[in-house]
């Protein structure tokens, strides 16, 4: 297998994790408006529920697929109930502020998830690596791939197109892109804005904490996993144009093709070239790939 | 008049020979010396060195104060004293630490701090304890520049630099015939790993002059995911692949580079990868080549000190120790050496910071991992001898075993003093003393 292709492998398995991270950043935005800090959060939040579930399924000797099925789903509804009891409870009350206190109340969430997460697992690293060795491993030319890896891409496939049938083809998709485009006229069309963003809300706390899951079985689960996560979302959304799905997709691509080649080819740029693409993009589109030149509202 | 003029004068005497047989009078039991201990408590590094260095300290410290340390360290506490430790956390970045160190020395009041992991800490720190005239103890601390390019009076490091780890690494694949004609690389992009990568490539030149860097990878800090390092290292099919990551990162290289043949492919050298072989148990590759900066751990020497504190640590903290929590051990029987050495000096009173650094330099003492001298910078920095070894997951026990050790002394893998550590191996070791 040559170089381009072992180029394009790689970085599609880290653009399917970096897609499936920032799809609930960018939906969240699109919705609310608001850059979650808290996402990166909640990631972190994810993989530990994650190691937790893989630890008890294997200390009762249950087998690993399972424990991934459990993972996934534990992480999932978990993030979801939170996040939505997070959006009644807390982000509600800043509705109407200026978009910097909301930004400010997500850091909040985020600095207290780190301490919670810290509370609850303490500071030693966690591994639960069952999962990993659960679909063997692919030789591809040269090459041995894992297939818990090459499982992310269909997984981040199902998750992007989920989302986009969600969105477009289902009625409750339909009046989420309408509060998308305008919250005012849907609340004056009878949408229950309040429930379409607790849902929004849940839902993308949901995605990030699914891939933090994802995630758990092949790293060392530790403090620290949050902060560089959400920095590498945020240059996706930012990429793709903030709220868009079709955007978070190519910036993920974009992102992911762009490091594995630097690391194949020049290592030393390899944190340089994504924020290179950023700049470059926002040079040319400052509103990013995917989203659409709006009208000022005075 | 003339009455209360000789009763002021007895009572003038009085005072006077009181304070005199104050000054010169023994330690008493009530005294204590109040230490100040800086290790992470929290973030990436807590788990693979901050938390066994402080279990290494409170074990360490017990033992101490109840008196039941063997010989040559069998007085209770140091000298007598009782030590009191103060606990920080040292997460938070070297600005934080400069301030905390100020809070210990003038808030708290301790007589010396001891401690410090981070390359940036320690460099950090060090000129803010000379300026303060305080006693400063660095325990751990990769970088060679602290006293490479300053000079400190009241600053000391107990421990080698990380020089010591490529130089014995490099030695020990040409002990064992290992064969280098092509080598990778992949180390963290901050000063621990480029200067980790700089020794071993220059080591590399010294002693394998034909081999050739094919891929030098610099992943930044807590990446975590290194699939793409990881084809690129594979496609590579360099004889070696070399690494300083550690704690997390290194368990996440591992866990990753494991099912897809890397060390089926090169041999894995590790410069510092002790820490993680409890928690990796079977996942660690077999025959995989590490170092520990001492003969630490699963690579300790028998001893009299070492068989108290391997199995006491054990018993106490519930897992084996590790370099940190040897590290810390020996930087306290440093401290207690110098301070009891200061003593006898000065009729068994508690000595002053002067009297301590005057007797800690140029010191050595007996610890766990062997003797340490302080025979680099100018008496300040440390020198001790050093296991590298190969792993060996042993099923019946549970745990990876060190198996293959070669133990290197000071003088073969440290530079001699008034050299920098980089010139030193770049001008073929000159003067390595090598057993």
């Amino acid at each position: 297998m040559n170089l381009f292709f072992t180029i394009v492998i790689d970085g599609l398995i880290e653009a399917s994790w970096l897609f499936v991270v920032a799809l609930g950043l960018t939906l969240v935005f699109g919705v609310l408006k608001i850059l979650n800090i808290a996402h990166g959060g909640f990631y972190a939040l994810g993989a530990y529920l994650a190691a937790t579930v893989v630890t008890l399924f294997a200390a009762k000797g249950l087998p690993p697929a399972l424990g991934f099925v459990a993972m996934l789903l534990a992480a999932a509804f978990v993030a979801l109930a939170v996040g939505v009891m997070l959006e009644r409870g807390l982000l509600k009350m800043f509705y109407g502020r200026d978009e910097v206190v909301l930004l400010l109340v997500t850091y909040a969430v985020f600095l207290l998830l780190e301490d919670i997460t810290k509370l609850i697992w303490g500071v030693n690293p966690i591994l639960a690596t069952q999962p990993y060795e659960l679909f063997g491993n692919v030789s591809l030319g040269k090459l041995f791939y894992v297939g818990y890896d090459l499982v992310l891409i269909p997984v981040a496939m199902a998750s992007g197109l989920g989302v986009w049938f969600a969105l477009n083809r289902t009625v409750t998709g339909k009046i989420v892109s309408a509060v998308i485009h305008n919250p005012e006229i849907s609340a004056s069309m009878g949408v229950k804005i309040n429930r379409i963003y607790a849902l929004a809300f849940g839902f993308g706390l949901m995605l990030a904490a699914f891939a933090g899951a994802l995630t758990a079985p092949k790293i060392s689960v530790q403090p620290g996993l949050s902060s560089d996560v959400i920095i590498l979302s945020f240059a996706i959304v930012v990429i793709g144009g903030l709220g868009s799905v079709e955007g978070a997709a190519v910036g993920a691509i974009l992102v992911g093709l762009a490091r594995a080649a630097s690391v194949h080819i020049f290592p030393q740029g390899e944190l340089f070239v994504i924020y290179l693409i950023m700049a470059i993009v926002l040079m040319i589109r400052p509103e990013g790939l995917f989203q659409r030149e709006t009208a000022r509202r005075i | 008049m003339h009455s209360l003029s000789a009763h002021r004068g007895r009572i003038a005497l009085a005072v006077a020979a009181t304070a005199l047989t104050i000054s010169t009078a023994p330690v008493s039991a009530q005294e204590t010396f109040k230490l100040g201990i800086v290790t992470f408590l929290s973030g990436p590094a807590a788990e693979s060195f901050g938390v066994p260095a402080r279990n290494g300290a409170t074990f360490t410290i017990d033992e101490l104060n109840k008196g039941a340390v063997p010989a040559p360290h069998n007085k209770v506490g140091f000298g007598g004293m009782k030590i009191e430790p103060v606990i920080i956390d040292e997460n938070g970045g070297a600005t934080k630490q400069v301030q905390e160190l100020r809070n210990l020395y003038q808030r708290d009041n301790v007589d010396a701090v001891l401690g410090y992991i981070g390359s940036g800490d320690c460099l950090a720190v060090s000129p803010i304890a000379e300026e303060l005239k305080k006693l400063l103890v660095l325990m751990d601390c990769g970088t060679p520049r602290i006293f490479e390019e300053a000079k400190y009076n009241y600053v000391f490091r107990t421990a080698s630099h990380a020089t010591m780890d490529n130089v014995a690494l490099i030695r020990y694949m040409k002990a064992k015939n290992i064969k280098m004609e092509t080598f990778s690389a992949i180390n963290q992009d901050y000063a621990w790993g480029q200067d980790s990568k700089a020794d071993f490539v220059a080591a590399a030149g010294q002693i394998f002059p034909n081999a050739k860097l094919a891929t030098d990878l610099l992943p930044k800090f807590g990446a975590g995911q290194y699939g793409t390092e990881i084809s690129a290292l594979v496609g590579a099919e360099s004889d070696v692949v070399y690494s300083s990551l550690w704690g997390g990162d290194l368990q996440a290289f591992i866990l990753q580079s494991a099912p897809r043949g890397l060390p089926k492919r090169s041999q894995l050298v590790f410069s510092a990868a002790d820490h993680v072989l409890p928690a990796l148990g079977d996942k660690m590759p077999d025959g995989t080549i590490i170092g520990a900066r001492g003969a630490y751990g699963l690579m300790s020497r028998k001893s009299v000190l070492n068989d108290w504190f391997f199995p006491g640590f054990e018993k106490t903290i519930g897992t084996y120790p590790v370099q940190a929590a040897y590290r810390i051990n020996q930087s306290i029987l440093g401290l207690k050496n110098a301070i009891e050495k200061a003593m006898e000096k000065n009729g068994g009173k508690k000595p002053t910071t002067d009297e301590i650094i005057a007797a800690m330099t140029g010191s050595q003492w007996e610890s766990p991992g062997g003797l340490i001298k302080m025979t680099l910078g100018d008496g300040h920095q440390a020198t001790q001898p050093i296991g590298i070894s190969r792993t060996k997951y042993n099923p019946e026990k549970k745990r990876v075993d060190l198996v293959d050790i070669q133990y290197f002394n000071a003088e073969c893998v440290n530079p001699p003093p008034g050299i920098k550590s980089l010139d030193w191996i770049k001008g073929g070791m000159q003067g390595a003393k090598c057993e």
